[in-house]
């Protein structure tokens, strides 16, 4: 499974780390960093924290 | 499982309802039916980032999951009535829909300031037309604006109209401090002071008794007779459910659609209410049934009624524990963001600083029987990073019996 977030619409909201820690988390300076390729194991995480996002900027490409 | 569901209201909570059916197991027909023309969008960007045209319109459309793929969509398509002894409901277009299940997400409208005075130039925003009419009259050069109601969408306006260049803003409000209906005393001020220190005035204690100006708005009138000029009003004084086509059902439809704790309205098992219209008790925390206005609620609220249902559906008895949901929310005004967890209403007697203070990045702990209910950040990223270290916490806290 591929995942994209638009860095130019992530707020650092946060939202995502909560729902797929596995994928999200935030780096030393407080930024969203990511797993690009996170295993399909984590398909529902992965898809829950695109729901919560607000800012819609997580999206998944199979 | 072949049983039709219906939808009302294709907005958020409509289709999070159907892609969260569609994972509890439901593969039998979806037919959303929305009012409005467009597919579900966004709407937190409307008071905000669109408003202010950082982002387009067209950015806030949601992209529905691919297990919807198959669903119906009514778009302008209103539900005018519903039959819930008959499981059908009538559509404005003259058709009927029977269904197995009915999922309820009509959402709100603004209410409407009832004084006396012209229409033209009063604005609400609620929808992506309302941002389009309002971005349209805010980017005159050197407009007055007037926003009667402080609370969140108010003061988010107030900031975006600001920034737009706006030449004077002025929020009024019959309390005396902004938001702090659901924030508190504390946060309230902090708020005020940020706000005025960038720009935005405020007329507190203040009603508004009418409108001047014939044909188009010239000015607000205030109770104490003193009028603010205005060229654009804003009207943010709260919503009113959109429930009128379940009348004569037997329902409590005194405040959004009543519901028990597993979101069914009325006691039927075939029908749920999801999203800001419906009113639910929250085993979190005292049981006492509200609507939540919050974002986070369309997708909770979706998952729990989808999995209530798909049991009912599959002919099963669907036990899941009651809902329980931790509320979330924020709001970005100027260069500041609120970000709130749990429930800080219910804690607003016990309210205390955990980090920072009111000129910096301030967080405030809500608390209930010495118990932490809710915390709410104010600041940069930073404060509400900082909010979310006690999500863990606000998640452990059982019901509350108070
Ligand atoms: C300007 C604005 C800013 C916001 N900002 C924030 C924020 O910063 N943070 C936050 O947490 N929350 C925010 N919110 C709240 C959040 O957007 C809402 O909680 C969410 O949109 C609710 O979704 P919903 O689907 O339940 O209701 P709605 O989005 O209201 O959807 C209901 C839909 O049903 C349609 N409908 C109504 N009656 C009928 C009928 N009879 N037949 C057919 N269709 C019908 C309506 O037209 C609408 O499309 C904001 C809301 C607004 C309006
Ligand atoms: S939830 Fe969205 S906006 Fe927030 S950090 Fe994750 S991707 Fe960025």
């Amino acid at each position: 499974m591929k995942v994209v977030v638009d860095m130019n619409k992530c707020q650092d909201h946060g939202q995502c780390v909560f729902a797929a820690p596995d994928v999200f988390r935030f780096d030393e300076a407080g930024r969203l960093a990511y797993v690009p390729d996170p295993d399909d194991a984590l398909r529902d995480e992965v898809e829950e924290a695109a729901d919560v996002c607000p800012l819609q900027a997580i999206r998944i490409e199979d | 499982m072949s049983a039709p569901v219906v939808v009302a209201g294709a907005s958020m909570a409509g289709l999070r309802a159907a892609e969260q059916l569609r994972a509890a197991g439901h593969t039998g027909p979806i037919t959303l039916i929305g009012d409005e023309p467009h597919m579900p969008y966004n709407r937190p960007p409307l008071s905000k980032e669109v408003l202010a045209g950082k982002a387009s319109f067209e950015s806030l459309a949601f992209r529905p999951r691919a297990a919807v793929a198959d669903v119906e969509w009514r778009l302008g398509t209103k539900v005018v009535s519903a039959d819930l002894d008959r499981r059908r409901v009538r559509l404005d277009d003259g058709g009927t829909l029977s269904y197995a299940a009915l999922v309820v997400a009509t959402g709100m409208r603004p209410r409407r300031l009832r004084c006396p005075g012209p229409l033209a130039g009063r604005h609400t925003v609620r929808t992506l037309a309302d941002a389009r009419g309002l971005r349209a009259a805010l980017t005159r050069p050197g407009v007055r604006v007037v926003v009667v109601g402080a609370g969140f969408i108010g003061c988010e306006v107030a900031a975006t109209a600001v920034a737009l260049g706006a030449a004077e803003v002025t929020v009024v409000d019959p309390l005396p401090l902004p938001m702090a209906g659901p924030l508190g005393e504390l946060l309230g001020r902090a708020l005020l002071r940020r706000h005025e220190a960038r720009g935005v005035r405020f007329a507190l204690g203040a009603g508004v008794t009418g409108f001047d100006g014939d044909g188009h708005v010239t000015g607000v009138v205030l109770d104490d007779g003193t009028v603010l000029p205005a060229d654009v009003v804003v009207e943010s004084v709260g919503s009113v459910a959109n429930t009128e086509w379940l009348d004569g059902n037997g329902l409590d439809l005194t405040d959004g659609v009543l519901t028990d704790k597993h979101l069914r309205a009325g006691g039927r098992p075939d029908v749920v209410a999801v999203g800001d219209v419906a009113r639910f008790p929250n085993a979190r925390y005292d049981g006492v049934p509200r609507r939540v206005e919050h974002w986070s609620i369309p997708t909770d609220t979706a998952k729990h009624a989808a999995r209530v249902l798909a049991a009912q559906l599959g002919g099963a008895e669907p036990e899941p524990a009651p809902f329980a949901p931790l509320p979330t929310f924020w709001s970005d005004q100027h260069d500041f963001r609120l970000q709130s967890f749990g429930a800080p209403a219910l804690g607003l007697d016990d309210v205390r600083v955990i980090e920072g203070g009111p000129d910096g990045d301030l967080l405030a702990g809500y608390h209930r029987g010495g118990r932490l209910v809710g915390v709410v950040a104010l600041g940069g990223t930073g404060a509400a990073a900082a909010a979310a270290r006690h999500r863990a916490e606000l998640l452990k806290t059982p019901a509350l019996t108070a």
